[in-house]
């Protein structure tokens, strides 16, 4: 077998057996990852002996994250968060960093290296922290817009970090270097305006030319081609590709292909961010632990410690919801990968040594594969902190907290309206959901309300599911959503659940598992529109009514129709696809539906009753 | 397959006392295998008014008795029966040419008034008797060639004592399971059913 194969395999059987090992003990998929690269490296079973390389190639997972995080993020959107992007983020970089080479000068060691191991210890880890922001589905929230703002301001910040580490090396050489210096940022300068009117003007005539072609893998190809090509641009004038690529994103988050584009990247991104933790935990030299392991694990602390203290400080100012405060500190304390690129750029420049650096980033990799403990350690003693303090506060009023016959599972746009409905008809619920703004907003309800991650069981249980007649699971994300269903019909069996669905292939899922109150999340809103057009186009109301209403009972029975048929042979049907082929089923029974009645529906008086 | 078909049709059930033990007393039997009667409660198969009309003529056509159980409202059905009887009976399936699947089937209706017998009197408030407000079904019952069968009538529903309730209750129920064998069914004429002159109403397809 030639060597990429065995690496591949390597690799691949590592993450299958690592990750759902790890997710089946509720560690989440990143420590997967990292046991995985920690098992098969250098220092496991020694199956791959050249992690650097892996870590340069996995890397593009970061920046393919990065671009799938821009096509969410409206142009609009983004102006919009300027101010925390640039003034918390700044006090996250600035003031951990301070804080850190103000330890490490009292401890007396030397300047430059106290500079750059601040500046490196004091960035995260996007990866880590936007990998948990998406599996725990917390990207909405306040503490998920704060984490992204300091992920970019990291990514920005990036670029004069770089640039200052080999001015350390130099030292007096100031006069050598202002005029490359001054020629990169222009050039730097150039690079980004040419991608910011390239994206504006270019990519998306470019896109619709490539769709129109119709070969599906052609349009995969050219996403990919998109991300390498800035990628690589921005590498050369020296700017980081992440941010590259968080720029084209943006721009093409207002696009027609913004959704096309997300289906596409999605499993690479997935895959290729899965490498990068292998790779980080590949990189861990446990001879460097070994042969310092005090210092290391009072470095790991001390940096812990202190970026942790900056960012508790900026939670409570900002302020973060107190419950979402635990998730924004964790999410943002650990070292990241600019870490690992700040050291290698510091031992090329001679600015710190070969051991220092493998030191450094030694205890950047065990902060990183110590987040998802911490994370865990958090949920449950924040959980308890809180739950403590609130039955604190409301002690004058123990009602039998519990007995609300209703729990509502997310109470965002969707969870609302069923609550707001169950309270005007003087109803009462209990309400979860994991971002602490909406929790508030359910304060005006007087319900009990419950912040967190509707699918722990213990969560559940605390909410009176064993009480409960009814479970609405409105959350809006559907792994999460099939989870919460799974985890109610195992333990709670009396539970009758009144399911959300965000699509068809979502509703045949529910379906499957024996949901009988399924309701797609758009149909009903969508054909009230329908009903409107069709009466501006001069069909009387009531017709367009039933014409609607026929359409709805049509659309029902088809997916009953087709439920049965797609079993497990689905999932190997790609999403898109799938969805494409359902429509196209969809639309040409409609049509045929039309011609049947048509013939009826000229008759006015069709199917009514005899004219007296 | 029961050859009775019930329909009960009652806007407010959780306000009614007379149809909530109509319901409570049918619907057990109507479930079972074997059940002399299928009962279908039009409001709780159709809260949103969308009937289904291909189901319904399937539910008709194995009957030979179709009952139809409501209060009287504004001195006739309630408007989701009448939506039920105007989608359901169609042109050319229950009346008009080739509009036969319901000929000889018996029309049998079961009502509640919250008027008392006294009322429904030329001296009462309601001023007619209450036979006086039949015609409309008897006609209907006509056009599809169905036998309309002398209707059964509760009257002050509001204020009926729970005895007086029970006592209708167990009577519908002992008629459901004697008929055919009525004493009135012997002396009723055999239906004719009857027939709308061509170019009354225009045929499908023309415009």
């Amino acid at each position: 077998m030639s060597n990429w194969l065995v690496l591949t395999l390597v690799y691949l059987a590592a993450a299958v057996i690592a990750v759902p090992l790890a997710r089946f003990a509720g560690l989440g998929s990143i420590i997967g990852y990292l046991m995985a690269g920690i098992a098969i490296g250098p220092f496991g079973l020694e199956l791959v002996s050249d992690p650097q390389a892996m870590l340069h190639f996995a890397e593009f997972g970061v920046v393919l994250m990065l671009f799938l995080v821009g096509l969410e993020l409206e142009p609009r959107r983004l102006w919009a968060m300027r101010h925390p992007i640039f003034g918390w983020g700044s006090v996250q970089l600035l003031g951990s960093a301070a804080l850190l080479l103000a330890a490490a000068l009292l401890a007396g060691v030397p300047w430059r290296l106290a500079l750059v191991a601040a500046l490196g210890l004091a960035m995260s880890s996007t990866a880590i922290g936007l990998a948990v922001l998406n599996e725990r589905n917390l990207g909405g929230t306040t503490a998920g817009q704060g984490v992204l703002s300091v992920a970019l301001l990291q990514d920005i910040a990036a670029i004069p970090i770089l640039a200052l580490v080999p001015l350390l090396a130099l030292g007096g050489g100031y006069d050598d270097t202002s005029d490359p210096i001054w020629k990169e940022a222009l050039r730097a300068l150039g690079v980004i305006a040419a991608i910011v009117l390239g994206g504006r003007l270019l990519l998306r005539p470019m896109l619709r030319w490539i769709a129109r072609s119709r070969t599906p893998e052609i349009f995969t190809a050219a996403a990919l081609l998109l991300v390498v090509a800035i990628a690589a641009l921005m590498q050369s004038v020296g700017l980081s590709m992440a941010l590259g690529a968080f720029l084209a994103g943006v721009l093409l988050a207002e696009s027609e292909y913004r959704r096309e584009l997300e289906t596409d990247l999605e499993p690479f991104k997935g895959l290729l961010l899965g490498l990068f933790f292998i790779a980080v935990g590949m990189s861990i030299d446990f001879h460097a632990v070994m042969r310092h392991p005090g210092l290391i694990v009072g470095l790991v602390a001390g940096f812990l410690l202190a970026k942790a203290l900056v960012l508790w400080a900026m939670a409570r100012a900002m302020p973060i919801p107190l419950a979402e405060r635990s998730v924004f500190v964790v999410l943002l304390m650990q070292g990241g990968e600019f870490g690992f690129v700040v050291f290698q750029a510091a031992t090329q420049a001679r600015v710190i040594d070969g051991d220092t650096a493998s030191l450094l980033v030694a205890v950047v990799a065990l902060s990183m594969l110590l987040t998802p403990l911490l994370l865990l350690a958090s949920d449950r003693w924040w959980a308890a902190h809180l739950q403590a303090h609130r039955q604190e506060s409301a002690q004058h009023r123990i009602d039998s907290p519990q007995s609300a016959p209703v729990i509502i599972a997310g109470f965002g746009r969707y969870g609302q309206i069923v609550g707001r409905l169950l309270f005007a008809s003087g109803m009462s619920a209990t309400v979860l959901d994991h971002s602490a703004d909406q929790v508030e907003a359910t304060r005006r309800f007087g319900w009990q309300v419950y912040y967190g991650d509707a699918t722990r069981l213990d969560l559940l249980r605390v909410a009176g599911a064993a009480q409960a007649k009814v479970l609405v699971v409105a959350i809006d994300d559907v792994e999460q959503n099939l989870a919460l269903v799974d985890l109610a019909r195992e333990h709670f069996p009396q539970l009758a659940i009144v399911a959300r669905a965000r699509n068809a292939q979502h509703w045949t899922q529910l379906h499957q598992r024996g949901v009988s109150f399924i309701e797609r999340e758009t149909l009903d809103s969508a054909l009230m529109s329908g009903r409107s057009v069709l009466e501006l186009l001069g069909i009387e109301p009531h017709r367009a009514r039933t014409l609607a209403q026929r359409f709805r009972r049509h659309s029902v029975q088809q997916l009953l129709e087709m439920a049965p048929h797609l079993g497990d042979e689905k999932r190997l049907i790609s999403m898109s696809k799938a969805g494409r082929e359902q429509l196209e089923q969809l639309l040409a029974q409609e049509r045929e539906l039309a011609e049947r009645t048509r013939g009826r529906s000229d008759d006015p008086s069709a199917g009514k009753a005899p004219t007296a | 397959m029961p050859d009775i078909l019930l329909l009960l049709a009652h806007p407010d059930l959780q306000h009614s006392r007379v149809h909530a033990a109509l319901r409570a007393a049918l619907q057990p039997e109507s479930a079972r295998a074997g059940a002399r009667w299928a009962l279908r409660d039009l409001y709780a198969l159709y809260p949103d008014y969308v009937i289904d009309v291909a189901a319904e003529q399937a539910a008709l056509l194995p009957a030979r008795l179709v009952v139809w159980l409501h209060p009287v409202h504004w001195y006739g059905m309630p408007p989701l029966l009448k939506l039920w009887l105007d989608e359901v009976f169609t042109y050319g399936w229950a009346y008009g040419p080739g509009g036969d699947r319901l000929a000889g089937k018996d029309l049998w209706l079961v009502a509640s008034t919250g008027g008392t017998e006294r009322s429904y009197r030329p001296d009462g408030h309601n001023r007619f008797f209450i036979d006086a407000f039949w015609p409309p079904y008897e006609q209907t019952a006509s056009l599809a060639g169905m036998r309309f069968l002398p209707p059964m009538v509760l009257h002050g529903a509001h204020h009926a004592a729970r005895q007086e309730i029970d006592e209708f209750v167990d009577m519908l129920i002992d008629r459901l399971r004697n008929w055919p064998d009525w004493p009135e069914i012997a002396d009723l004429m055999p239906c004719i059913q009857g027939v709308a002159p061509e170019g009354e109403r225009p045929a499908p397809g023309d415009t």
